[in-house]
């Protein structure tokens, strides 16, 4: 268990890795994470599993370095184990047919939101998908989005590849064009999901996102991951960690991802003179 | 900090006991050691007499000796306890399981296989004891651990001044030698469920998955940077080693000024901890007074001798934080004692107008923790009350056949010798019923 099978670099700082964990892939459906540890003295870091394959016992995570343990992570292989493996956790997202759907993916954020445009498209509904990074070679899952999707549309910040500018560029066109939308899945940086949901919002377009905290455990255990959603303070691992995304609180989301950047720049430094 | 007795002072110590004829003390345990047959071993200088009395009754106890309130239980009932100093029976117990922690623990005899299995789920107190009885029983055994460590609570949540985690390694180790299998990494609720484990092949599942969901007050500004639960805190610390960052990855907010709120056990470590993490200035705020506060008398006494300071009679009301959204000041309420409430205990009541803030930038919240759901919600027919706890009978039968459940998951009373006291009484249920 836990053996990498296969990586493969997606674009510079992004790696997939299909790793061997039968139970996990059993159990998991669209929406899902793993907690994982790359080494003995690792931390315990979630990551959403973008596809799993019940049959041959493996499930498929993507990593963008950020990080030490990313970076630790990007720089295992084929045939590597990691250390430790847990999941799935979370709740599995809402899947029904709504009519038209807007799936938008920021980043890293694609990856994690084409198991749910996959599963909403089986589930029969219309799908449009909006997909933007910084640049071209930051994009990812362009193929695979662009297979299930009836409409595509790319966006980059750089207008190396698609519209030049940003996601909610697209989708604001889309709800100025008054096409049909019955729901919006935004999945991506804190910022990115804030700017959809504002945009959402005045039209009452039901949005949900995906939200990505700092957790240890995903069982609901530490309440690291919390969250406010309405007002309320929520375990993400638990409770989410997919949220309505007009009731979520984005600033205080970002305020709390940034809580050990200090830290994080001391450990990236030991890693990098470690190497050297 | 308590270093332990060495063999004559444990012997001075056992002299002391006078034997009485009908023991309280005994009757204050809660899983009935015949606590003066193993001092009277001590006494002899027979100690390996001393722990197998004492494994008699308790599987784990290295763990209680250092863990139990005995100020509440056997010492509180010592005949000596009126005259001021009862027999130190938690550092007698302490005391006979590290001797034989240090020369070796013996693996009992086995009962043949009986071919039946059983999931144990949880590795914390009720689950290693669940376990390790059930092994000895001759059934085959496999322990379902969410985390990455076995051990629960003694290993995420008691700190290594309290419990050091060889204690707890040697304990787990003893199960596993004892045939259990025991299998980290796995969320029953998630990765399994509870039907699953039927399917699979088991016979009975006994649950023991403890009090994981920490309590917050829901006070304006909870969620600033720099507040923890203290299972998150002492998580951190404990399972992750996040004291010895950067060698470690796991990071934690280093406090010069911290407070801990609540007058548990965890607090009073998490209070030790953030000294130990280099805080200047530790305080407790707890709502009672003193006597009512809920720490063993012990760990009160070494926070206080640590540095900790303990501002009783007081209650946070908000959190402000600066721009960034890091914790800066917590605004607390002065608090009287009112008439006693449903507890038994003096309610406190705040006094109008005492708000005063304090500046901090460090506080962990451990005013307690309620049941993981995980395994309510998704096992059909498993009965649980309105606290979310499994309801279960007296020998912890839960309202589904097949299942049993010990510990913070099925009660309330908190303690490492409750946890497994019903853990036994669990074990022998389910013994029976497979035996049948």
């Amino acid at each position: 268990m836990n053996e990498i099978i296969e990586t493969k670099e997606l674009s510079s700082s992004v790696k997939m890795f299909r790793v061997k964990a039968p139970e996990i892939a059993k159990k998991y459906k669209a929406g899902q994470f793993v907690i994982l540890r790359v080494n003995e003295k690792g931390e315990r870091i979630p990551l959403t599993v973008a596809d799993a394959d019940a049959k041959n016992g493996t499930i498929t995570i993507i990593s963008q370095e950020v990080g030490k343990t990313t970076a630790m992570l990007g720089q295992l292989n084929a045939g590597d184990r990691l250390q430790d493996l847990v999941g799935p956790l979370g709740k599995p997202s809402e899947i029904e047919r709504f009519g038209q759907v807007i799936v938008i993916g920021g980043g890293v954020g694609t990856a994690v939101a084409y198991p749910e445009a996959r599963a909403l498209k089986n589930a029969g509904n219309k799908l449009i998908s909006i997909i933007g990074a910084r640049n071209k070679d930051l994009l990812v899952f362009e193929d695979e989005v662009r297979a299930i999707s009836d409409e595509l549309h790319i966006t980059t910040d750089d207008g190396s590849k698609g519209h030049h500018g940003f996601v909610t560029d697209v989708l604001k066109e889309l709800i100025e064009k008054r096409v049909t939308i019955d729901r919006v899945i935004a999945i991506g940086p804190a910022i990115m999901m804030k700017a959809v949901a504002n945009l959402t919002r005045p039209h009452r377009i039901k949005t949900v996102v995906n939200l990505n905290p700092i957790m240890i455990d995903g069982t609901g255990m530490c309440g690291a991951c919390r969250v406010s959603v309405g007002g309320q303070t929520k375990f993400a691992c638990v409770d989410g960690p997919s949220f309505d995304g007009h009731e979520v609180d984005y600033d205080l989301l970002m305020t709390r991802l940034r809580m050990y950047m200090e830290q994080e720049k001391v450990a990236m430094k030991q890693l990098t003179k470690a190497d050297h | 900090m308590a270093l332990g007795y060495n063999e004559e002072e444990a012997m001075a110590e056992a002299r002391r006991c006078l034997k009485c004829p009908s023991p309280t003390c005994t009757k204050g345990c809660p899983v009935q050691i015949e606590i003066p047959a193993f001092i009277e071993c001590i006494k002899k200088g027979d100690f390996d007499g001393a722990i197998a009395k004492l494994k008699e009754k308790n599987n784990l106890p290295g763990i209680t000796g250092r863990v139990c309130p005995q100020e509440l239980q056997c010492e509180n009932e010592c005949i000596f306890k009126k005259r001021g100093a009862p027999i130190a029976i938690g550092a007698l117990e302490r005391f006979a399981a590290d001797y034989e922690l240090k020369k070796g623990v013996k693996i009992p005899e086995k009962a043949k296989s009986t071919g039946k299995r059983v999931a144990v789920v949880g590795s914390g107190p009720a689950g290693l004891t669940a376990a390790g009885d059930l092994a000895r029983l001759g059934h085959d055994v496999t322990v379902f651990e969410a985390l990455h460590l076995p051990g629960g609570v003694l290993v995420y949540g008691i700190p290594e001044f309290r419990l050091p985690k060889s204690i707890v390694k040697a304990e787990v180790e003893y199960v596993s030698r004892l045939g259990a299998e025991i299998r980290t990494n796995t969320i029953i609720g998630r990765t399994l469920t509870v039907d699953d484990l039927f399917e699979t092949g088991y016979d009975a599942v006994f649950i023991g998955t403890g009090a994981g969901s920490p309590w917050f007050m829901r006070i304006p500004g909870e969620n600033l940077n720099g507040i923890y639960s203290a299972n998150e805190y002492l998580t951190r610390c404990n399972l992750m080693k996040a004291y010895s960052f950067p060698e470690y990855d796991t990071p934690i907010h280093r406090g010069k000024r911290a407070v801990v709120v609540g007058g548990g056990n965890a607090a009073m470590d998490a209070a030790r901890t953030a000294l130990r993490l280099g805080g200047d200035e530790v305080h407790i705020i707890y709502r009672r007074s003193r006597d009512e506060m809920p720490a063993r008398l012990e760990e009160v006494r070494n926070a206080e001798e640590e540095g900790v300071q303990l501002d009783l009679l007081t209650n946070p009301t908000r959190y402000l934080g600066n721009k960034d959204g890091w914790v800066e000041r917590v605004e607390c309420l002065s608090m009287g004692l009112g008439p006693p409430d449903e507890s038994g205990r003096r309610r406190p009541v705040p006094m109008k107008g005492s708000e005063f803030l304090t500046p901090i930038d460090v506080a962990v919240v451990a005013i307690g923790q309620g049941p993981n759901p995980l395994i309510a919600q998704t096992t059909e027919g498993l009965k649980v009350g309105d606290d979310e706890r499994i309801i279960v009978d007296e020998f912890g039968k839960a309202s589904r056949d097949g299942i049993w459940a010990a510990g913070d998951i099925a009660s309330n009373e908190g303690t490492v010798i409750h946890a497994m006291g019903n853990a036994k009484k669990s074990a022998l249920a389910i013994h029976e019923y497979l035996m049948k």
